[in-house]
């Protein structure tokens, strides 16, 4: 057999050379987290002499306004509802903003995903030029974006949705093009073989293989755009944000408002999530499956 | 030592372990045979607790195995070590570390997190390695191994954890013939060098006639048969495969003539 014709090494070199390869890894380790604990007690010894009131002295005063919000809103608990009902506008105006822009961004990134894909695109050399641009994309903060969009095109939802919309092509786009690394190149070449061109390879061959994980992403990102379209708001550009900003500055009570709008915001999100998951439970697994377990 | 009573396992409506009843009263080499779907895996997981049973009992000397639960459930599985068809092991780390793993049950979560075993314990996973003759690839990466090396390193492993009983799931359906035979020749040896308990799940009537002291046959999640190799003739072998008169025992074989004529 194999193992007998081998150089059989005794049992002591065996144990030697493995433990001495045991303590030159856990010195190596050992290193490693000296390193890690140094930087972060220097790190953030730093960070606490540059900060303007003090890391220690600040601490307890950390909770100070949150308990003041909570305070106040508790108090005033039977207005709740009403608020619901007042800031229900706002929060269906922030949610679309998101839907459109996630909506727009994953169509643009499905796009830019695919040609940026070594294996799938169609123009191999364009993929280092895509790849930059969607990192781009990623780069500049939506809220600039949006700044500069609401000084060109005056306030409101659309300059919010634009800048969403291209942080999305940027984010979505990596995600996708990750995703469609991992698709099966077999459907592809067998598509080639009866002669269809790139887009009914691409439509035919990796779109039904990547849906589901493309879903996945878009319906996570659709639930980060939300808390994204209500910060946009604060700079201007409408919706939930906007009257969050509004009712949350100090001493003007109504933290009230600011309460409702949390809690709205926060069942918003958490619907989002739900459906989400669902849709992503029957796209993976299909419907009848789920149906049989349950 | 073991007992099993009216084991049951649903998976929806389906009957994946149909009443299953059976005795092993001291330490035998028992070979499961049985087409793909016959309940063979499903019992073995149930036994290890990998899968919880729908209905009936199985004891231990004794112990209700099924009650258990928590850090008992966990002794119980350190007991009663598993073998995989796909050998299970972590790739990325090395074979004698993989090896150690057998140890975890005793183990806190914090020296697992850095790597840290007794040198006893490091000495003895090496001792076993060189009992299965793999002890030269005890620094490598298990992923760099072959498969007959990597079930090998796997029994190590179960070996480490010094079980009541082995469990072995189909060890050796993804092997070439070659490494099947070095593998099942390592655990008939365990057995009668260890007087361990072994049950094994085999695909091939002539691996497990050359192996086990008994042989229980399994269809459709019922028991169909238990006896010795002597015992099962061509006629009980068809009944356990639902197959006609044209099913030959080498229908079931994986073996290479060659071979065949080479160990018999």
């Amino acid at each position: 057999m194999t193992d007998l014709s081998a150089p059989h090494q005794p049992a002591s070199d065996v144990r030697a050379s493995y433990l001495a390869q045991i303590q030159r890894r856990r010195l190596y380790s050992g290193i490693t987290l000296l390193v890690f604990v140094l930087l972060m007690v220097s790190g953030f010894n730093t960070a606490a002499a540059r900060n303007g009131g003090g890391f220690w002295d600040g601490i307890g005063n950390f909770f100070d306004y949150p308990s003041e919000l909570v305070l106040e809103a508790v108090s005033k608990i039977d207005q709740l509802p009403g608020h619901f009902l007042t800031y229900l506008p706002a929060l269906i105006e922030t949610v679309n903003i998101a839907a459109v822009a996630t909506l727009i961004g994953a169509l643009f990134a499905v796009i830019l995903s695919l040609l940026a894909t070594r294996g799938l695109a169609k123009y191999p050399r364009l993929i280092g030029v895509i790849r930059r641009f969607m990192d781009i994309l990623r780069a500049v903060p939506d809220i600039v974006i949006a700044l500069v969009l609401i000084f060109i095109l005056g306030g409101g939802p659309v300059p919010a949705m634009i800048a969403i919309a291209l942080h999305t092509v940027g984010a979505l786009g990596k995600l996708f093009s990750e995703v469609n690394e991992n698709a099966d190149l077999k459907p592809i070449e067998g598509l080639s073989s009866v002669g269809a061109n790139w887009s009914q390879r691409m439509l035919l061959g990796v779109v039904p293989q990547v849906a589901p994980n493309w879903l996945s992403y878009a319906l996570l990102r659709f639930e980060i755009n939300i808390r994204a379209s209500a910060i946009l708001g604060f700079v201007g550009a409408g919706g939930l944000g906007y009257e969050l900003r509004n009712a949350i500055s100090w001493g003007q009570g109504r933290y009230d408002e600011a309460a409702a709008m949390f809690l709205l915001l926060f069942i918003t999100i958490v619907i989002v999530d739900q459906l989400s998951g669902h849709y992503r439970e029957r796209l993976t697994h299909g419907a009848s499956a789920k149906g049989a377990v349950a | 030592m073991l007992k099993v009573d009216g084991l049951n396992k649903l998976f929806g409506r389906n009957k994946a372990v149909d009443d299953l009843t059976l005795e092993v009263d001291r330490p035998q080499f028992v070979g499961i045979i049985g087409r793909s779907g016959a309940g063979k895996s499903t019992f073995l997981r149930m036994v290890n607790r990998l899968t919880d049973a729908s209905s009936g009992t199985l004891t231990f000397e004794g112990r209700d195995i099924l009650a258990l639960s928590g850090g008992e459930k966990r002794a119980w599985q350190s007991d009663c070590a598993m073998i995989f068809q796909q050998f299970n092991l972590v790739p990325r780390m090395d074979v004698v570390s993989n090896v150690l793993h057998g140890t975890l049950n005793e183990r806190s979560t914090l020296a697992t997190m850095f790597n840290i075993y007794p040198q006893a314990d490091i000495y003895r996973a090496i001792d076993i390695l060189e009992r299965l003759g793999i002890a030269e690839n005890a620094a490598k990466r298990a992923e760099a191994l072959s498969g007959g090396q990597q079930q090998r390193v796997a029994i190590a492993r179960a070996l480490m954890q010094d079980p009541k009983m082995i469990l072995a799931d189909e060890p050796i359906a993804s092997l070439d013939p070659m490494n099947a035979q070095i593998v099942m020749d390592a655990l008939r040896r365990i057995h009668e060098e260890d007087g361990r308990m072994i049950i094994a799940n085999l695909h091939t009537l002539d691996t497990a006639r050359r192996y086990c002291d008994r042989i229980i046959g399994m269809r459709d999640g019922r028991k169909v048969f238990d006896g010795t190799a002597e015992q099962l003739t061509l006629g009980v072998a068809r009944d356990i495969y639902g197959a006609d008169a044209s099913f030959t025992e080498e229908a079931t074989s994986t073996d290479m003539a060659t071979l065949k004529k080479e160990y018999a």
